[in-house]
């Protein structure tokens, strides 16, 4: 367990200093890199929590992503063009100030996140992994068909939106933002489980039917890590639309949801900076790999193979050993 | 709006909900007898409708096509359940789950290694091609009358396959037993690998089917598959009836939400407003009619209570 | 085993009131009317395949009953949850023990003592740091012989160590009246001497209705006997009125307490010793 608390200091001192590094070395595309990398670990952790913590496989955690993409898409492109949103009794108009695009990001996730939670976790095991795939695939056929936001083509955004005092188009900047997001999203991550709704939560992943013996709401416990995990993802999802500044409905595809599980269960599914461990090997695959071949899906499909075969812990479970750590 | 466009796209949607079927079918076979959840099954789809199209295109005879569509995806389906898929039967579904996706970018990537980006085209065959005139002057494509005829006889082949036959009964009595049937002496190992092969024939053959009508490309199978869920959650896991009503269903519900729903939206909000948003809800019809099912029955309307 | 005092009119602690329940065409409870009393250890007995799981999953709340009603402190509880009624005070043990494997026999415990609360659980804060919770839970671990093996994984324990654990957390939640289903199983002659001891120290804090095979166990523990035979209760009163009971005696005590035979089809011509019917799916 020491093994693992090392590592989680190597990765959260790493990457930080790894970006500082590329400042000094003045390689931006490595900070933004980075940037990728801390995004994604954001996302992971959101997905982690309902899945390593609840137990509960969503294969639909893209919805949350593009929902939060899509608000800051909306809301920028509003503001980008000076159009409000609503213009009548109630005149609402775009903003390209961070705190509320995040803000909204968060509120729109969660509410999704509500309304398929509160149906699907009637179900379970097969069908809930069915439907949240399903309500994945719902909205992101409702992004394509839907014009005013560019449709199949996806929306760009001119601006990178604003934080008060920073200079957000630096990308160290950026990063700052990203990587503190991640590192509070971590804190919490940790506090909940050490707190008595996550021990009730990861009592009722090992056998619902000891929770509710003991009087425990087990539907309530999990829809409401659902939506805290839809939240969190959404926020990655606004991050990540601002990076690139550029939302499509391929944020909200299966593809990205598989993705998302990918960098989880890479890392260690429930290990604490398990999908910040995914997330980064993800990228560096995508950058070592990329070049050799553009094929080199094949390779991560074998990995992962090889991972869920032969190595269920993931990364993380490898170097240090089988045991969760309760931190 | 004529009699003739609605009674074409009910057949459009029975076509549509055939080929959901099939898909479906194999999916809820190896679901109730294996216990396995399979997002590669959609890979499948693809494999059998390459095979049909290089098949087709090298020898000149469709009804070839279809057989290497068979025999292809049969062999890719068996290979999978022995190289990989068994370890998985004790495994949580989590790691069905990766495994299974894994298998998605194996098969998607490897594909568009072997062939290529550019989609391939399977043509409809000659004695398929043109349309023909049925009762009440609607005039139907040919192709997709065999492909619904196809449909069906598949559909009562499975009925009479898993109600009158020893390997029938075999598979029902695993469904409900697993230890039970191992006891009796039946070779689980054998009759996983064909339960398994028989799903993934039948998705090739969906593939196959499905590639004269659109374009045969990589990914061409996972939306196919993702339906497919859809069906089963409606129907019910484990039940082929269930998948049978679910794909008519859905098949159906999408083909005249899309008719309809712009029309009903026209009739209080103008134009383009209207075609925009009857398209947007007809997109997510068939999701709403999930929820509606689930609501009233979590598990879809044939299913066994968990 | 005296005769706990009863006062006049008290209502039963936890008591059921002609239960029905029909599995397609197997009639799995019929008219079960059964109470448990304040102080006493009730044993429900009966050969498989009476009813007896059928029974005390429609108590605990986990199946519902085709009609009839289940009345826990005398308040009807029959609509409710599992949950809802351990809430109020139903603490169950499992046959097949149902831990969080991956915890520690601390915190399996200590789940029970949150439960019991009924408010909405923090999300903030530690729960093992929670001071009320940690020494209730520790006392409950106490009373079984388990506070030495507070960090042990729950998976870590032996199979005794385990009906001990589901014992503790039943404890911790403080309940009105407790279910056990056969805490005696697969427990060796000194596990089940221990135990005996434990549940016989239960008594006085809640009632306790136990299902039980163990007959050396029912008899040394057991205030009441109920028997189930055929979803029917047969037979209720203390254990000498049952063993003296002429249709208990015919239905299933016939000799000491046997194994189980192997499933035989019900034979009506047949009246010794056990007849053991399939055991409802």
């Amino acid at each position: 367990m020491t093994r693992e608390r090392a590592l989680n200091a190597l990765l959260l001192l790493g990457v930080p200093l790894f970006a500082l590094w590329a400042v000094v070395v003045e390689q931006p595309f490595m900070i933004t890199l980075a940037t990728k990398v801390a995004i994604l670990a954001l996302a992971g952790t959101g997905l982690n929590l309902a899945l390593g913590h609840g137990g509960l496989v969503s294969l639909g955690h893209a919805a949350f992503f593009g929902i939060g993409g899509y608000a800051m898409g909306i809301l920028a492109s509003h503001a980008q063009s000076y159009t409000p949103l609503l213009d009548g009794a109630l005149t609402i108009p775009g903003t390209t100030f961070m705190p509320i695009i995040w803000l909204v990001a968060m509120l729109a996730s969660g509410l999704a996140a509500l309304a398929i939670g509160a149906l699907s976790l009637r179900t379970s095991g097969v069908y809930f992994i069915m439907i949240t795939l399903a309500f994945g695939q719902m909205f992101y056929y409702f992004a394509i068909s839907w014009p005013a936001y560019g449709g199949e083509d996806g929306l760009s955004i001119y601006v990178r939106n604003r934080f008060p005092g920073m200079n957000t188009l630096d990308p160290i900047q950026f990063f700052a933002i990203a990587w503190t997001w991640l590192v509070v999203v971590l804190l919490f991550s940790a506090s909940l489980a050490r707190s008595p709704f996550g021990l009730a939560l990861n009592a009722a992943r090992q056998s619902p039917l000891r929770a509710r013996t003991v009087g425990i709401r087990v539907y309530r416990l999990q829809l409401t890590v659902f939506v805290l995990s839809g939240m969190i993802t959404g926020l990655a999802g606004a991050l990540y639309a601002d990076l690139n500044r550029f939302v499509s409905p391929s944020m909200l595809s299966w593809q990205t949801s598989g993705e998302i599980m990918v960098f989880v269960i890479l890392g260690g599914v429930a290990r604490w900076c398990g999908p910040l461990a995914g997330a980064l090997l993800f990228i560096l695959l995508e950058q070592v790999l990329g070049p050799i071949s553009e094929f080199w899906h094949v390779f991560l499909g074998i990995i992962l193979l090889l991972i869920v075969l032969f190595a269920p812990g993931g990364v993380l479970g490898l170097v240090a050993g089988r045991e969760r750590v309760r931190v | 709006m004529s009699n003739a466009l609605i009674a074409e796209q009910v057949l459009n949607g029975l076509q549509s909900g055939v080929v959901l079927f099939l898909m479906a079918a194999g999916l809820t076979l190896v679901f109730g007898v294996m216990g396995l959840i399979n997002l590669a099954h959609g890979s499948l789809f693809m494999v059998g409708a390459f095979a049909a199209a290089a098949t087709a295109a090298a020898t000149g005879s469709f009804l070839l096509g279809l057989v290497a569509a068979l025999a292809a995806a049969a062999a890719a389906g068996a290979l999978m359940e022995v190289v990989i898929l068994r370890r998985l039967y004790q495994r949580d579904h989590l790691d069905q789950v990766l495994a299974t996706f894994a298998l998605i970018l194996v098969f998607s990537e490897g594909v568009r290694w072997t062939f290529g980006s550019f989609p391939l085209f399977l043509d409809v065959p000659e004695a398929l091609s043109g349309t023909l005139v049925l009762p009440g002057g609607i005039a139907y494509s040919r192709y997709r009358l065999t492909l619904i005829a196809i449909g069906l006889l598949v559909a009562l082949g499975l009925y009479l396959l898993v109600a009158h036959t020893r390997l029938g009964v075999r598979v029902r009595a695993g469904e409900d037993d697993r230890e039970m049937i191992a006891a009796l002496g039946v070779n689980i190992d054998r009759l996983y690998t064909a339960v398994f092969a028989i799903g993934a024939a039948l998705a090739g053959l969906a593939g196959a089917l499905v590639g004269a009508i659109q374009s045969v490309q990589v990914g061409m199978g996972e939306p196919v598959l993702i339906l497919a869920f859809v069906v089963i959650v409606i129907g019910g896991i484990g039940s082929i009836r269930g998948a049978f009503i679910g794909a008519l269903l859905v098949g159906l519900t999408d083909t005249l939400g899309r008719l309809f729903l712009p029309e009903l939206f026209a009739l209080f909000m103008d134009g383009p407003a209207a075609a925009s948003a009857g398209s947007a809800l007809a997109s997510m019809s068939i999701y709403l009619l999930m929820v509606a099912v689930l609501v009233v029955r979590p598990s879809g309307l044939f299913g066994s209570r968990t | 085993m005296s005769d706990p005092t009863l006062l006049q009119g008290e209502p039963p602690v936890l008591a059921t009131d002609r239960l029905c329940k029909r599995f397609d065409a197997l009639q799995a409870s019929r008219d079960v009317s059964l109470q448990l009393r304040r102080g006493e250890i009730h044993a429900l007995i009966g050969p498989n395949g009476a009813g007896k799981s059928t029974l005390i999953a429609q108590v605990a709340g986990s199946l519902r009953p085709d009609s009839g009603r289940v009345l826990l402190q005398g308040q009807d509880v029959t609509a409710l949850d599992t949950a809802e009624r351990a809430r109020r005070g139903l603490a169950r043990t499992f046959q097949v023990s149902a831990l969080a494997l991956e915890d520690t026999v601390l915190q399996n415990t200590v789940l029970g003592v949150l439960g019991a609360r009924g408010r909405p659980l923090r999300l903030f804060g530690d729960a093992l740091r929670d001071a009320e919770a940690r020494e209730r839970a520790e006392q409950a671990l106490a009373r079984v012989g388990l506070h030495g093996s507070q960090q042990l994984r729950a998976a870590e324990l032996s199979h005794g160590g385990r009906r001990q654990l589901e014992i503790a957390v039943a404890l911790a939640v403080q309940p009105k009246a407790f279910l056990m289903d056969e805490p005696m199983a697969g427990l060796g002659a000194s596990g089940s001497k221990d135990l005996t001891g434990v549940l016989d120290g239960l008594r006085a804090e809640a009632p306790i209705l136990l299902v039980e095979h163990d007959m050396d166990a029912v008899f040394a523990l057991a205030d009441r006997v109920s028997v189930l035979v055929y979803g029917r209760l047969i037979a209720t009163g203390s254990v000498a009125e049952i063993r003296a009971d002429e249709a208990v005696r015919r239905a299933y005590l016939g000799d000491d307490a046997a194994e189980p035979g192997p499933p035989r089809a019900p034979d009506p011509a047949r009246v010794a010793a056990l007849d053991v019917d399939r055991p409802p799916s």
